[in-house]
């Protein structure tokens, strides 16, 4: 069975959600706070939205500190899987595990509303389930979900394919606003180089139960349920 | 010997700040049309033990560079003074 640790910081608010949609496709999940030094024996890690540290001084820059990071690091380094939402992907940027930065929205407002985006890797371990190219409707609520990097690093991820979802910029039979925090090129997530590890602006464990009104997120639950750990985290955890 | 640090970090040049653009706006509308180029940053004030000036001013370096400013976005502007 896979394992799931759902990563708790003092602010964090989707660790419930996010716990229940991992257990909805069959894992066992758990949560591991802050203040741990290890995640058990997960498979995955799942760090989840919120406002860890009340977002003092950048959203996710306290976050990264914490010593439960140093277990992150050594999981991503390992080749475990690991998925950052919203608060989680701003942590994961901050903590240079992934490349580029998330800034105030360039509209200023709190963004809490469905969008549109497009798969654009099926081959991370949360998005097996889907087609390259699926439009996917998922919520989003952030205020610094404005991706930014340089232009080089822009480039980078492009050209790497390191783009795992886009906002839908033709707004063709969508009636939702693109890109509504401003994100350059578009991007709602992305994969750091081994793929291993993802982070995305909207909320899919708000989207994989059809009694919160969108499913459209379960995929990235059902794939990691599908996800085989690599051989070298298999004997990690073996330990 | 002790430090006072005062530390400036504003938003990096040619990036969209959209709180200096609403601060701006609202000045503009205030009567205050004159006033353009508005960016908003962050103050941070500490102090820091210290041998010499120069190595308040290099730890405070260290403190922007890991946690204050964020490389990506962020430029900051470092004083020292002697408290």
């Amino acid at each position: 069975m896979l394992n799931v640790a759902v990563v708790r910081f003092p602010g964090s608010n989707c660790d419930f959600d996010t716990l229940r949609a991992a257990e909805a496709v069959g894992a066992r999940g758990y949560f591991v706070w802050h203040k741990d030094v290890d995640l058990g024996p997960a498979d995955v890690a799942i760090l989840p939205g919120g406002f860890s540290y009340g977002d003092y001084l950048r959203s996710g820059a306290i976050a990264r500190f914490s010593p439960v990071m140093q277990a992150v690091q050594r999981h991503a380094a390992e080749g475990g899987a690991v998925l950052g939402i919203c608060n989680g992907f701003q942590i994961l940027c901050e903590a240079q595990l992934l490349p580029g930065a998330l800034m105030r929205n360039a509209g200023l407002h709190f963004v809490s509303k469905p969008v549109d985006v497009t798969v654009e890797r099926n081959d991370t371990p949360f998005t097996t389930e889907y087609a390259v190219g699926q439009r996917l409707r998922l919520p989003v609520a952030n205020g610094d979900g404005r991706f930014l990097a340089t232009d080089d690093t822009l480039r980078m991820l492009e050209a790497e394919g390191r783009v795992v979802l886009r906002y839908v910029a033709d707004t063709e039979g969508s009636p939702y606003q693109p890109n509504p925090n401003g994100s350059a090129a578009h991007i709602a997530g992305i994969r750091n180089a081994g793929g291993n590890v993802v982070g995305i602006m909207p909320h899919p464990e708000r989207a994989a139960d059809p009694v919160l009104g969108l499913t459209d997120g379960r995929g990235f639950f059902t794939s990691m349920a599908a996800w085989t750990p690599q051989p070298s985290t298999a004997k990690v955890h073996s330990r | 010997m002790s430090y006072r640090i005062q530390v400036r970090v504003m938003p990096r040049t040619g990036l969209l700040d959209p709180q200096g653009q609403a601060v701006e706006h609202a000045l503009s509308a205030l009567g205050f049309a004159d006033a353009g180029g508005v960016r908003v940053g962050r103050a941070i004030q500490l102090e820091v033990a210290a041998a010499s000036r120069a190595d308040a001013e290099a730890r405070a370096r260290q403190m922007c560079d890991r946690l204050l400013a964020n490389p990506v976005t962020e430029d900051y502007r470092l004083e020292v003074e002697e408290s």
